[in-house]
């Protein structure tokens, strides 16, 4: 018993808590070489260091992969030319449906002939609209296929502006490189600038916590509709299951398949 | 500085605690699960507009309307389409599965000349130049030698402008030898024009019958236009009309009517006659209309007291007499009974005389061309093209008979006997066909026999595929030039079968082609015009397109906005306006030929001793049985009883399997006179002793894995048994054995 408590007593006054397992020998070096305790917690911040500068600066950058888009594009100018803004060109389809990314079909009443000297707009004709071919944009916005968004539901049915989720796109007068995350094959702009997550505005980010900011806020309004955030409806299950007829909400189906759950927007 | 042990266990613990103040960590976690839902593998169907495209299902003759629904070009969902006169929404299983026959992989993208053997499978491309010049020299050397008459045409239909252009070709090139995929259409064509004096097709007044007597018909296993017939069974299960099923095994519609009687295997004219005794015996006929508008009913009268007694066809059947008295009692009764015939499908004829008797039971009730009953339907005349002039080659040719027999002097008012074809080949030391063409049909799969045919294909010199998939018989042509799918074509498709109503369906394409394939109707037009001088004349038409636009003319703009024109006018035909026999009467007894519906057996084939069973086979909705086979999500419907694996049961009734010692689940050798395969044993209550059943639609060589070398194609058991009075094919059975495998 005495020789581990001597031992305890030794390495404490070496390591001031460090690992606990050395014998004397070594302890007896690395007190010749390093001086008590210094070094180690040197060391320490160093690992924390090189993994924060790793975390925040290096992997960002090799995460993402960057692509210029085929062409450019003005939306500032567009906007200044068309009559009903954004809707000109990314219109409700008759059913319903969100159009996206405008076709050619849209562009070509204007660009049958080449507008101007600009490389791009000589690109844009030669290559694709005098080709009949459709131009591969490369989608800020796009989605995991198994999301289901509703434009529609957004815009029309609770009246929302394009600007509060895609930002101020629409005065942009040239398009930002888009940046390709490695490993999902999805842009940037979902996850956010900031790899941290931390957002400033509405837009900055896409997932779904971010649509559940949104819904949260508005669940006054919400609660109207019976659309409740996915957050909230996951605890009011929570809730029913720990404490059965507590819950406000009453008493559910499934968290995933009943009305207004995780399968309106995961498909 | 020397990094140390401790040192560098430190460094690590630091890395570890700042990478968990990191974004790295979360970060990779949320990509890692959203990139293993994104495995590349994974299909993922493309965004874009949706659109719908009203348009026609040829796959049978059904004439179903389909609404086709698009995302940006292409096809994602077959529908049936609402309003129309046939369908109204509903879709069969075949039709629903109609985009993997657009995008399988079976189709055939580009013209093919055989290279090796014939059936062996070598195939090199052509182009659509050299395909079609080939062609046009054989042809050209056979008219030349004044050796037209010996090109024939097989095709499915012999109804649209697309089957008649190639009996204008036929015609104006100089031969007679159009024919048609047999059908249950052949037996009542005949009918109607021996008892009713008319060129017409059976229509059936389905929806306003309160009474069917049906046999052997599979009203839900795809007789007549399955998607109205599955309607029309529903709408009677809720107006409680009596639906009475005869056959000897207990089908779906069987097991869905409201009696089932099982009878000895064909018999069924027996029955009829029997029923026939007790209406007339009793005076529960439709003395009116017996009276003032048919002819020959007392020489029928007396065939059916003298011979058809309840006592005497119990004998035959294996039904009670007490039975048939009551059941033509009912018959007789209701108000519009409605008897029909034609086994499962309808895809085989049936004898004549069956087929008289069932319609001279109609008579009887007097439910001819009235509410109810049966109608003889025209075709719609809008197919009027100028009179083809012939040269003298063609004139020539077309004085020689045809080789399937069909209007000789033997078989006068037959049309097609496609069923005599093989046998008519396979006789003479040489073929008398040197040039064949296949359009929408499978003769080597669908006709019985299938050694037989396969024979006499290879026999003949040049077969021509015209099929858009690699099927049987186009495994055994010389050349294929694949058709466009209904999916990418345009067609007319007039009156669905058995509908009363004149309705003409017009496809059209949903999406464009995928493949290098090329319209048949263009590639007819292309071949006449290579031929040049008449045969070329008798074309006018650049296109197929131009041709079918102008013959429907001012029907052409309803039909591609609604995808169909039915006419709202529609006015029964009257019994005022007489039959149009010489007489100008409903005849029991054909003038001409002096024939009356009675009972001939029919004798299978096959020595009783050597072959103690007999296999009879059966058809559902869920396998297909004409020129399409069955697409994979259709034949994953398939039951296990009926399809495991590669093995297809035979159904056998528990009773004459324990006396044989067989059981349940076990390999057995089916043989018959014409084949043997191996198959299961699946025990089955509803099939009547000393009966085996198979079905029909399987055992396909040709086509994907989905669907070849599954189960047994139950043509290459049996044979044909030519019916005496017209030609037709009247096997309805052969004698069939089990031995241990």
């Amino acid at each position: 018993m005495s020789t581990l408590d001597d031992h305890t007593k030794e390495i404490s006054e070496d390591t001031s808590g460090g690992a606990a397992s050395a014998k004397s020998p070594d302890a007896k070096m690395e007190k010749q070489d390093n001086g008590p305790g210094g070094p180690i917690i040197l060391f320490f911040i160093l690992g924390v260091f090189a993994s924060l500068i790793m975390g925040w600066i290096i992997f960002p950058k090799l995460l993402y992969s960057q692509k210029k888009q085929p062409i450019d594009f003005n939306h500032a100018f567009h906007v200044a030319e068309v009559e009903n803004g954004c809707e000109s060109c990314h219109f409700f389809r008759k059913d319903g449906t969100f159009s996206g990314a405008p076709k050619l079909e849209q562009c070509i009443d204007c660009h049958e002939e080449i507008q101007g000297v600009d490389p791009d707009e000589i690109k844009f004709v030669e290559e694709y609209v005098s080709k009949e071919r459709e131009v591969p944009w490369l989608i800020y916005s796009k989605q995991p296929d198994c999301v289901f968004f509703s434009h529609v539901a957004h815009i029309k049915g609770a009246d929302m502006d394009c600007v509060t989720c895609h930002g101020h796109i629409g005065e942009s007068e040239s398009l930002k490189i888009y940046e390709e995350n490695r490993i999902t094959g999805y842009s940037r702009d979902i996850w956010g600038k900031s790899i941290g997550g931390f957002k400033k505005n509405t837009w900055d980010r896409m997932k779904m916590d971010d649509c559940a900011d949104c819904h949260q806020k508005y669940s006054a309004n919400i609660e109207k509709t019976g659309v409740k955030t996915p957050t909230k409806r996951l605890v009011d299950h929570m809730i029913e299951v720990v404490s059965p007829g507590s819950s406000i909400s009453g008493k559910g189906d499934s968290v995933q398949t009943e009305r207004d759950a995780c399968f309106v927007c995961h498909k | 500085m020397k990094i140390g042990r401790r040192g560098f266990l430190s460094f690590v613990i630091g890395g570890a605690a700042g990478t968990a103040l990191s974004p790295l960590p979360w970060k990779l976690t949320d990509d890692s699960s959203i990139w293993t839902q994104m495995w590349p593998w994974t299909p993922v169907p493309k965004d874009g507009e949706a659109s719908c495209v009203n348009s026609v299902c040829t796959l049978c003759s059904g004439g179903c309307g389909i609404t086709v629904r698009k995302i940006e070009d292409r096809a994602v969902k077959i529908e049936g389409m609402k309003g129309h006169p046939v369908n109204n929404g509903g879709a069969c299983l075949l039709g629903l599965s109609g985009l993997q026959l657009l995008y399988g992989p079976t189709r055939i993208k580009s013209p093919l000349k055989r290279t090796g053997k014939r059936g062996q499978g070598g195939w090199e491309k052509i182009s659509w130049k050299e395909a079609v010049s080939e062609i046009v020299e054989k042809l050209g050397n056979l008219r030349s030698k004044g050796q037209s008459h010996t090109v024939g045409f097989v095709s499915g239909s012999d109804r649209g402008t697309l089957p008649r252009l190639f009996e204008r070709f036929l015609t104006a090139y100089g031969s007679p030898n159009l024919m048609r995929m047999p059908s249950v259409r052949d037996s009542y064509e005949l009918t109607l024009r021996m008892m009713q004096g008319v060129q017409a097709l059976p229509g059936f007044d389905f929806e306003n019958a309160d009474f069917i007597l049906s046999f052997g018909s599979g009203i839900i296993d795809g007789w007549g236009s399955p998607v109205r017939m599955f309607r029309a069974n529903s709408a009677w299960q809720n107006d409680n009309v009596k639906v009475i099923q005869i056959e000897p095994r207990l089908s779906n519609t069987a097991a869905k009517s409201s009696k089932w009687i099982p009878i000895n295997p064909g018999t069924e004219t027996a029955l009829v006659m029997g029923l026939a005794h007790v209406i007339i015996k009793e005076y529960l006929y439709d003395t009116g209309f017996i009276l003032n508008y048919t002819k020959g009913f007392e020489d029928w009268k007396r065939l059916v007291l003298d011979n058809y007694s309840p006592d005497s066809v119990a004998a035959m059947t294996g039904i009670d007499s007490g039975t048939i008295a009551i059941l033509a009692r009912s018959f007789a009764k209701a108000s519009r009974p409605l008897a029909i015939c034609g086994r499962g499908d309808g895809s085989s004829s049936v004898g004549l005389k069956e087929c008289m008797a069932v319609h001279a039971l109609n008579a009887l009730v007097g439910n001819v061309n009235k509410k109810g009953g049966v109608w003889a339907v025209s075709d719609t005349d809008y197919i009027r093209w100028p009179e083809i002039e012939m040269d003298a080659k063609a004139a020539a040719g077309m004085q020689h008979e045809r080789l399937d027999g069909a209007g000789s002097k033997k078989y006068l008012f037959s049309r097609y006997l496609m069923n005599r074809l093989p046998e008519a080949v396979n006789s003479g030391e040489q073929s008398p066909l040197q040039a064949l063409f296949v359009s929408g049909a499978n003769p080597l799969y669908t006709l019985p026999d299938t050694k037989l045919t396969e024979k006499a294909f290879d026999k003949i010199p040049f077969v021509v595929s015209f099929s858009s998939y690699m099927d049987e018989t186009a495994q055994h042509a010389d050349l294929i030039l694949p058709n466009h799918v209904f999916l990418e074509r345009y067609e007319d498709v007039p009156a669905p079968v058995g509908l009363i109503q004149p309705v003409i369906g017009l496809a059209k394409p949903v999406v464009e082609p995928q493949f290098n394939t090329r319209h048949v109707g263009d590639v007819i037009i292309q071949m006449a015009k290579g031929l040049g001088g008449s045969v070329a004349d008798a074309f006018p038409w650049d296109n197929y397109y131009s041709c079918l636009k102008e013959t429907l003319n001012d029907k052409w703009e309803t039909l591609v906005e609604k995808g169909f024109w039915s006419d709202t006018e529609l006015m029964s035909p009257t019994l005022e306006s007489p039959f149009d026999t010489v007489s100008g009467k409903f005849e029991f007894v054909n003038p001409d030929t002096g024939s009356m519906p009675q009972f001939k057996p029919v004798s299978i084939e096959g020595d009783e001793r050597l072959y103690p069973l007999v296999l009879i086979p059966y058809d559902t909705i869920r396998l297909a049985n004409s020129y399409i086979g069955d697409p994979p999500f259709a034949i994953k419907t398939v039951e296990d009883t009926v399809l495991k694996g590669k093995h297809v049961f035979v159904e056998i009734n528990p009773k004459t399997a324990r006396s044989a010692g067989i059981h349940e689940g076990q390999r057995i050798l089916l043989s018959t006179p014409k084949g043997k395969a191996e198959v299961k044993i699946h025990f089955f209550e509803g099939i009547m002793p000393g009966i085996i059943a198979l079905p029909r639609g399987l055992g396909h060589t040709a086509y994907d894995d989905y669907l070849a070398g599954k189960g047994v194609n139950f043509n290459t058991l049996i044979g044909t048994v030519e019916d005496p009075d017209s030609g037709m094919d009247a096997a309805w059975g052969i004698r069939a054995k089990l031995s241990n495998v």
